[in-house]
């Protein structure tokens, strides 16, 4: 995906609102156009302007309720909480959801912000754990703690739904 | 070590990041052990559901207008101070438009091939040649799934004197492609496999053409909406073999 494109896309998925989505990509280019000079050259642009949106969503009022969650879920230990840890997750479940791209845009939607955003970095827009810990200023321990817990949580998500449906 | 502490680095191992080391053991534990490896399946094919499904929302052509009034570079300037925004707005634009600015155009018939040759001698130099490492043709196939949009078939080349030593996703003129290293008698072939296009077939020569580029030798077809190069420091007639053998496989 060409880079508007693939910013947008985050964007949407961060705000979950096409006007905010809109206006949170208007921004980030703005910034990055009035910031170019604080831009090296040789370095990541992709990292670089991927954290101006970041860093311009968190500042915004939906962004600003979703880095509580932020504090929350670093600290949340892996007992699942935030995610109903009574279902239990098997490779067949997962497999019989992953075909359905309904079920999986709904459980993206459902997570945390900070997990929904790691996801899609690292599946989406198939960033290395480096870029993704450039992009939200983390070290890449984190980045992998967080993503296991993310996909944890995602997986339990769609095992929930897989239940569900098939009760 | 336990089933446990393999599922803990399970995510690594689909994203790509494990060491090639541990890697390596990775896949000697899942080729074992059903239980991990129906979790490296589910969790692989989850990946790809994420990414097909994460492709959600595309930009309103209004928004792409205001983005392009954006970063086009104001008429009235200040001293040099436009500089860097003239900068970002050629990077800007060029990746509004695909990218596809940013590059010149290869108008010279044969023109991509000294770039296919600096991929092959930069394959060969490299520490890790290839991302997946296997003589086992149903292991590197199946692992490009999702990494280059097209499927391939590979020959079995067991008793004949070609080997395969794996794989690696590359790019050529920002289209991903499949680069394959096959080997024969410490020679090494890289098969390149991408897309084709008139514009490809274009700068890459007629189909068919055995030529030399700073003395390795090529040859290049098309089959099936694919182009297949071969580049090699073997002789021509190897790599003819190795050619028949990849056609016979993909009919």
């Amino acid at each position: 995906m060409p880079l508007l494109a693939s910013l947008y896309n985050l964007a949407q998925w961060l705000t979950q609102n096409r006007t905010e989505a809109e206006d949170l990509v208007q921004e980030t280019f703005t910034k990055a156009l009035r910031g170019f000079d604080t831009f090296q050259p040789g370095t990541n642009f992709r990292a670089w302007i991927y954290r101006i949106l970041r860093n311009t969503f968190l500042t915004s009022r939906t962004g600003l309720r979703a880095s509580r969650e932020v504090l929350f879920s670093e600290e949340e230990d892996d007992a699942g909480r935030g995610v109903e840890a009574i279902t239990e997750e098997t490779p067949e479940s997962i497999l019989l959801a992953a075909a359905e791209h309904e079920l999986i845009a709904t459980a993206l939607e459902q997570l945390p912000v900070v997990q929904r955003e790691i996801i899609l970095l690292c599946d989406v827009e198939e960033m290395t754990y480096r870029e993704i810990a450039e992009v939200l200023a983390i070290p890449i321990g984190t980045v992998m703690s967080r993503l296991a817990r993310a996909r944890k949580a995602m997986r339990q998500l769609l095992a929930q739904k897989d239940r569900s449906a098939h009760r | 070590m336990t089933c446990e502490r393999w599922l803990e680095r399970l995510d690594a191992y689909v994203d790509g990041e494990l060491p090639k080391a541990e890697f390596e053991e990775m896949g000697q534990h899942l080729s074992e052990c059903a239980s991990c490896s129906s979790h490296a399946l589910a969790r692989s094919q989850l990946k790809r559901g994420i990414h097909q499904a994460g492709k959600a929302f595309t930009p309103s052509a209004e928004l792409r207008e205001r983005i392009e009034r954006t970063v086009r570079p104001r008429s009235s300037f200040r001293g040099w101070a436009w500089w860097p925004q003239l900068g970002f707005a050629v990077l800007a634009l060029a990746f509004l438009v695909g990218g596809a600015m940013l590059w010149p155009r290869h108008s010279q018939p044969g023109a991509l091939i000294s770039e296919l040759a600096d991929l092959y001698v930069a394959t060969l130099a490299s520490p890790n040649p290839v991302d997946v490492a296997s003589s086992d043709r149903h292991t590197v196939k199946p692992w490009f799934q999702g990494k280059v949009p097209f499927t391939f078939n590979l020959p079995e080349l067991g008793g004949s004197p070609f080997e395969l030593v794996g794989g690696r996703v590359t790019y050529l003129e920002q289209n991903p492609g499949a680069e394959l290293l096959f080997s024969i008698r410490k020679h090494m072939l890289s098969l390149f496999i991408f897309k084709d296009s008139p514009e490809l077939g274009r700068a890459i020569g007629s189909p068919g053409e055995s030529r030399q580029e700073l003395s390795f030798h090529v040859e290049s077809w098309s089959e099936g909406g694919l182009r297949y190069i071969i580049i090699s420091d073997a002789g021509p007639a190897d790599i003819d073999d190795l050619r028949v053998r990849i056609q016979q496989a993909s009919r």
